[in-house]
């Protein structure tokens, strides 16, 4: 009966959004109040039929209801509770699923907190919001439902696939919708703007919040999606460029790229047509995301369900939204008129800089992602396009971008003198590049790759740490110091982010240069060293999991004084027919020690693989950095107060 | 593409389990050559060579059969003597372009390489020209000194005020 509900729901939420979209729509157009206000109760109503629509598919999923196709072919009644409720959004139709009810969320969030944007703006953003809802919640109900049940249930289900039941990956898919679909309001405001003929400061300000939400919980799904891999798969990598992932990492430097030019647009008036036209493609590389992800046209190894019919009615989604955009902006583009001016060396041209590295960086990404198509398609040449191409193409632009970051973050607005911040950097320079250089002198014969990331590293966190000593004035240190706690918090936010920005380098690299590999069959009780340090495997057990057999291998480390037990193991999940691994790693703050059990060999030896990696932790504290940076820039004083909003962007340019 | 998903189809026909990377094992310790040197070439070179029964996996990541019996080949041609180079031509005589991770830059994937710079160096035309066009000029709208009708106009209403 829940089932039949939440289904009703769904359908009922269809027929709301309808209403969400033309008649705020048409009230805005012809300025009729009451219609414009139709938004409001609409948009909440919409997000409360799809909430218990997804609470009803979740309690099918909780009491392992058989009878809905969904829950048969994605859980079992083993499974633990929580990955029971993982399963929800672990599949295509969940998923969907939980994609249009965080669309539904941005709408409602757009009415809850959008008291202080003009009437008709903020009728269009939900307007737009509830179109893009009708397109997917019609995707949805005709071409995959999830309360689909069967006449006959089954006594057992087939499980979810074992390689998403683990805590990473259970919430990796939550955070990384609502980035993407986060993107969406970004959309709806652009196109909103657009319809309205008005881009100004205040939008700008209005705008900044939500890219900021969508990229930091971009920011958190790819770093969980990128951990879970670094420990579930087996070999310690951390990033595969495979089409999926770059499918979420697109988006991610186009919304990076925003979040800076929204930055211009609110506080000098300018680059006001190009923030418009990064929130359209923004979300357009979602869309092309879900396209990959759900098409399954680009092989790749994340595609659980794909279905090449669905993948047309998203390409003919993208094709709508993305090609209707750009044809309201070709028309309208002319009313953006820039008011700041400003002069070539100032924090204005160095934001523009930024926004080119990373569009051209995306740009990159996107053309070696869909290359193997095209190339197939136009001249029926098979080829691959993998890491090796990623690695040479795409680094440049983020080493340029590294160099160039803390410069532009001390440049002041409207005009700047370069000899000015490069004598305040000066310190820091010669600290990183003394410490890329000591680097080298210590390694002999590997690559400069190692060094070169450290320096560069070292350079954007003690930058960010620069900038904000700066930004404390003159004085004594006590008094500099007292002043730093009262900064803005926008301006800590910056810093942060952009100190992650440069762990994460640091960690990137270190990582790939020196890391410490070994592989061999070990016997038991024959202790190996691996750079200082000495690994025994002492037996190897098999043992019973909730719902899988577990063969699990105890190896013991010393490290100096330091002795600690190690369980890498390999599971076999019978309802599913799977094997998977769980590394065992201990984790270290220089270093992770991280081993994997292999086959069994004759007389009793197994294969064992082991690494050193270090500074594998500043690679997640890297990446936390840079989302807990967006999470403090999200609370400055200047979102919260609402009604000062418009009055304060006529203000000088005082806080940043 | 198509020949990137018949390996796909067949293992659907069979009904095998549609594992991610399956998690076992890629280099086997019996592979590993003696010589470290030659070793380290090899596992360079087998990270730029695909898995071709995979999906998106290098043969140095993958524990397919074929991309051991690929790994053994690669360390076959470099004990037999082969440059990097040569054992990477004998491996795409056999098996194709498509085993190259690495896009030769030959043909329409210059595009492809091309593609980064020329953008990067057509935004920053972009952007330069954008900088210029905003850059502060002596006069700037508002500024500007009065034109003749105005002066002809302040020269009025100051006349008028003296009179009143």
């Amino acid at each position: 009966m829940i089932t039949e509900l939440g289904h009703f729901a769904v359908c009922l939420a269809l027929a709301v959004a309808l209403v969400q979209t033309i008649v705020p729509l048409i009230g805005a157009h012809k300025g009729w109040s009451g219609w414009m206000a139709v938004a409001d109760p609409a948009a909440v109503t919409q997000f409360l039929l799809l909430g218990f629509a997804f609470a009803a598919l979740m309690h099918a999923f909780i009491t392992s209801d058989f009878s809905v196709e969904l829950v048969v072919s994605n859980s079992h009644t083993l499974k633990p509770l929580i990955y029971k409720i993982a399963g929800t959004w672990g599949n295509h139709e969940g998923s969907l699923l939980l994609w249009v009810l965080i669309l539904a969320f941005f709408a409602a969030c757009a009415s809850w907190f959008g008291g202080n944007l003009p009437p008709s703006l903020k009728a269009r953003v939900i307007g737009v919001q509830g179109l893009i809802g009708v397109a997917f919640l019609t995707f949805m109900i005709f071409t995959s439902n999830p309360f689909e049940r069967f006449e006959i249930p089954p006594m057992d289900g087939r499980d979810l696939n074992p390689l998403l039941q683990d805590p990473g990956l259970a919430f990796h898919p939550p955070f990384l919708y609502l980035g993407y679909v986060g993107l969406s309001i970004t959309y709806s405001f652009a196109i909103a703007a657009l319809l309205e003929g008005r881009v100004d400061a205040a939008w700008g300000r209005w705008v900044r919040p939500w890219t900021l939400a969508a990229w930091v919980s971009l920011t958190i799904g790819i770093g969980l999606g990128s951990w879970w891999a670094y420990y579930e798969l087996g070999w310690g990598g951390f990033w595969f460029w495979d089409p999926v992932e770059n499918a979420s990492f697109m988006p991610w430097l186009i919304s990076a790229a925003l979040l800076h030019s929204a930055i211009v647009v609110e506080k000098r008036e300018a680059l006001k047509a190009w923030t418009v036209l990064l929130a359209i493609i923004a979300f357009g590389f979602s869309l092309i995301g879900t396209f990959i992800v759900r098409s399954g046209v680009i092989t790749s190894v994340h595609a659980f369900a794909n279905d090449p019919e669905r993948g047309v009615y998203i390409l003919a989604l993208f094709a709508f939204f993305v090609g209707g955009a750009l044809m309201l902006y070709a028309a309208r583009a002319g009313i953006m008129e820039a008011k700041g001016v400003f002069s070539s060396v100032s924090r204005e041209s160095a934001l523009v800089l930024n926004n080119v590295l990373l569009a051209v960086a995306s740009f990159v990404v996107f053309i070696g992602t869909i290359w193997p198509l095209i190339s197939e398609l136009v001249w029926g040449r098979t080829v691959s396009v993998g890491p090796p191409f990623f690695n040479a193409a795409f680094t440049p632009f983020v080493v340029a971008l590294a160099v160039i970051l803390p410069f532009g973050a001390i440049l002041p607005w409207k005009r700047a003198k370069a000899d000015r911040a490069f004598a305040s950097l000066r310190v820091v320079l010669f600290l990183a590049v003394a410490a890329g250089a000591l680097a080298f002198a210590l390694q002999s014969g590997r690559s400069a790759l190692g060094p070169v990331g450290l320096a560069l590293g070292l350079w954007v966190i003690l930058g960010a740490i620069a900038d904000l000593w700066l930004r404390s004035g003159r004085g004594s240190v006590l008094s500099r110091l007292g002043r730093l706690t009262r900064l803005p918090r926008a301006d800590w936010g910056k810093a942060v982010a952009h100190g992650g920005m440069g762990v994460t380098i640091l960690a990137v690299a270190a990582m790939l240069s020196w890391q410490s590999e070994d592989i061999r069959v070990a016997q038991v009780n024959e202790p190996f060293e691996l750079a200082g340090y000495q690994i025994t495997l002492k037996q190897v057990t098999e043992e019973q999991g909730p719902n899988y057999r577990s063969t699990m291998g105890w190896l013991e480390v010393v490290d100096g004084n330091r002795r600690f037990a190690l369980n890498p193991e390999r599971r076999f999940y019978p309802a599913a027919g799977m094997p998977t691994t769980e590394a065992g790693i201990d984790y270290g703050f220089l270093r992770d020690v991280y081993v994997v059990l292999g086959d069994p060999q004759a007389n009793g030896a197994w294969t064992v693989r082991s690494y050193i990696k270090p500074l594998a932790n500043w690679l997640w504290g890297g990446i936390l950095l840079m989302s807990f940076g967006g999470l403090i820039s999200l609370t400055d004083r200047r979102y919260r107060v609402a009604a000062g909003a418009g009055r304060e962007a006529a203000k000088p340019v005082a806080a940043e | 593409m198509i020949r990137a998903l018949r390996p796909l189809a067949l293992i659907l026909a069979l009904g095998l389990p549609l594992a991610a990377p399956l998690p076992v094992f890629a280099v086997q310790p019996d592979e590993v050559l003696k010589d470290p040197l030659m070793e380290k070439r090899a596992r360079e070179i087998s990270k730029d060579l695909r898995c071709l029964v995979c999906r998106n996996e290098s043969i140095d990541e993958s524990t397919s059969d074929l991309a051991r019996d690929l790994r053994l080949l690669v360390r076959e041609r470099l004990v037999a003597g082969d440059s990097d180079g040569e054992v990477i031509d004998f491996i795409v005589e056999r098996f194709g372009e498509y085993v190259l991770l690495r896009p030769l830059p030959g043909g329409a994937n210059a595009i492809l390489w091309a593609a980064g710079p020329v953008m990067f160096v057509i935004a920053l035309g972009g952007a330069l020209v954008y900088l210029r066009g905003r850059r502060e000029r002596p006069k700037a709208p508002g500024q500007e000194a009065l034109s003749t009708e105005e002066e002809d106009r302040l020269a009025k209403i100051m006349a008028e005020d003296k009179l009143s």
